[in-house]
Parts: structure tokens; C-alpha cells; sequence
């Protein structure tokens, strides 16, 4: 695939631009939604893949060190699209949200240009702090719950 | 412009991709008969309608084998990202992709088993002429006898010889699109 990126994209750091794309994939689609019209960013485009949608098998490993396994399917929607300055983007989202995913192409694309920073602070950090702030309540909620073990001294040893 | 790989494929996928593959069945189903395809414009050599044949007929599960010229970085993007087609040798695709010079010898393809005849490959073949007239046709699907310029005739009569095993055809020629299954007899005029 790395014939298909533009230049703009080659030359941007991959792991920047893998943050986020992550960040567009995992954001629920009401979030994004909501602060992308929020952001009042309209780009002109044309599509070079309409949304579609898919199935993708999410695989994992006991531990993160186990042979892997076929965790299950999950339904994962794809778009790209074309700016008029030429910029490329490439979007995945989960769920079948076909307005998600051109968002996520549509920022892509725009984060690879001159106004990166603008779409930056407009969409991408209230969606960072969004997910941050889910995982804490439920990182709290489940420490709530958490239970302490004590051991007696048995003998054995 | 790398770009160049990312544009060309249909604009309304469900409807394009229907109409094409009406299309194909028809051609298959009635050798002789010429349609004409649009939708997609992939880059050179690869004509039309071989490129609206591969977007409705090929995706991650059809092995594509890509012949001679066609066998370029630029139709190599593009089918790897319109269709997601894996590019693998002769003797493991589904389907081959070429001028008809390109693609010999033909014995590299696939012609099924006995056991499972479906498990041949189907040969596109980019055509300079693709008119209905030369070489006649009968059997199944062909009303009487039908006309259509094959690149070669002896090679079809010992394909349809190997009958139920042997590869499909089709022939293109810029946006035109016309198939010769295996079941057909082919004589010279």
C-alpha cells in the first residue's frame, strides 16, 4: 500500500497519523458526528471509495502472548476521499455509520494539510478528551469494585 | 499522480456493479452476443471494460494473474485497491488478465477436475477487434450458429474437447465485452 499514499502522508510522521486514525475509528459516531458539525468544516471533496461497510475478524491472543484465536466479526464501515488541494484520505470507523466514516476520511485528508492544527483543537482533542474521560469513569467504576485477597500462612513452607 | 491509482472505479457501486454483472451473465450465457460496458476507467493498457469486469467480478477470494503489459505498477494499484484481488501466478488464479499473446501458453491456467470442473480460471482477453463476424459458433445459449473474432480456433475446439473441464473466456475490446464459455464448438469460416 505504500505506492497508494501521497507524498503529503509519506512525509507526516505514520505514527501521528495512526493516533488519529485510531482516535476516528474508536470515538462513538454520535461524538464525532456531533463535533464535527460542530466544527463547521465543509471541505470540498469527491469520493474516491463511497462508504461501505464490512466485516472484519477480530483476532487476539490469550495474554497478549497466546496462539492466536478468533476472538469474533465485527462490522467496520471504509471510505476515501479526494480534497480539491489533492490531499487523500482514508477513514475506517466501527459500526455501520456511513457518516462516520467519511468524517474519519475527511479529517484524514484535511490533517495532512495546511489547517492540520485548526482541525486538530476542533475535532480531534474534545473526541482524545471524550475517550479519556470514558476510560477513567469506567477505569474508576471497576476499581470501586476491586477486592483485595489476604492469604493465611498455611504451613507449607 | 499516485492519486491516479485511487480514481476510476464506479461512482454508484450497488447499481454499476449490477448492471455489469447482468452484462457478463449475458454475454456468457449467449456467446456471441457484444455488450458494452461503462463505469470504470482504469489506467493503460487495461481497456474499459476488462476494468468494469474486474470490479464486479474480483475481490479478496479471486486470485488474478496479471499477463505481459497489463502486468504494470499502475494496474497493479489500481485492481489492489478496487477490488482487493490477490496478484499471484498463472497457475493459482482465478482469473488472468492479458492480450491473448500475453496469456500463452494457456496450459499455465487452471481447467478444473474432474470432481470440481468449477475450479478453473476465466481468461479476459484484451482484444484489438472484438466484431461479430469470423469464426462460427454453436452449442448451448446460441440460437442456429453465431459469428465472433477469436484470436485463435484451434486453442478453443481442444478446450471445449476437454469438456466439462476447460477455462472460460472473455473478450474485450476498449468498452465492448463478449465471452466464449467452454461449452461452445468453434469452427473456422
Amino acid at each position: 500500500m505504500s505506492s497508494l499514499t501521497s507524498p503529503d502522508a509519506a512525509s507526516a510522521d505514520p505514527k501521528a497519523r495512526q493516533a488519529w486514525l485510531s482516535l476516528l475509528a474508536r470515538a462513538p459516531s454520535t461524538s464525532v458526528l456531533r463535533v464535527w458539525n460542530a466544527a463547521k468544516l465543509a471541505p470540498d471533496h469527491i469520493d474516491l471509495r463511497a462508504p461501505e461497510v464490512g466485516a472484519v475478524m477480530v483476532r487476539g491472543r490469550a495474554g497478549a502472548v497466546g496462539a492466536p484465536f478468533n476472538l469474533g466479526e465485527m462490522s467496520v464501515t471504509r471510505a476515501s476521499v479526494r480534497l480539491r488541494c489533492g490531499a487523500i484520505g482514508h477513514g475506517y470507523a466501527q459500526g455501520r455509520s456511513t457518516a462516520h466514516a467519511r468524517i474519519a476520511a475527511l479529517v484524514d485528508a484535511l490533517m495532512q494539510t495546511q489547517v492540520a492544527d485548526a482541525v486538530r483543537q476542533a475535532v480531534l482533542c474534545p473526541l482524545e478528551a471524550e475517550m479519556s474521560s470514558a476510560r477513567e469513569a469506567r477505569a474508576s467504576r471497576a476499581a470501586a469494585t476491586k477486592v483485595e485477597f489476604f492469604t493465611l500462612v498455611r504451613g507449607e513452607d | 499522480m499516485p492519486g491516479d491509482a485511487l480514481a476510476g472505479g464506479f461512482s454508484d457501486v450497488p447499481v454499476q456493479a449490477a448492471r455489469a454483472f447482468r452484462s457478463a451473465m449475458q454475454v456468457m450465457a449467449r456467446p456471441g452476443r457484444i455488450e458494452t460496458m461503462t463505469g470504470a476507467a482504469p489506467p493503460a493498457p487495461m481497456t474499459v471494460a476488462a476494468g468494469v469486469l474486474a470490479l464486479t467480478l474480483c475481490d479478496a477470494d479471486t486470485p488474478l494473474h496479471l499477463a505481459g503489459r497489463h502486468d504494470c505498477a499502475a494496474v497493479r494499484d489500481w485492481l489492489t485497491f478496487h477490488t482487493g484481488a490477490p496478484l499471484v501466478a498463472a497457475g493459482r488464479a482465478m482469473f488472468g488478465l492479458g492480450t491473448w499473446d500475453a496469456l500463452q501458453p494457456l496450459d499455465r491456467f487452471a481447467i478444473g477436475t474432474p470432481d470440481y470442473p468449477d475450479r478453473a480460471a476465466t481468461l479476459i482477453v484484451e482484444m484489438d477487434v472484438l466484431q461479430a463476424k469470423g469464426a462460427q459458433l454453436t452449442g448451448p445459449g446460441i440460437r442456429g450458429t453465431a459469428l465472433l473474432s477469436l484470436p485463435d480456433v484451434a486453442v478453443f475446439q481442444a478446450n471445449a474437447a476437454h469438456f466439462p473441464l476447460g477455462f472460460d473466456t472473455f473478450l474485450t475490446c476498449a468498452d465492448q465485452l463478449a465471452a466464449l464459455p467452454r461449452t461452445t464448438r468453434v469452427e473456422s469460416a
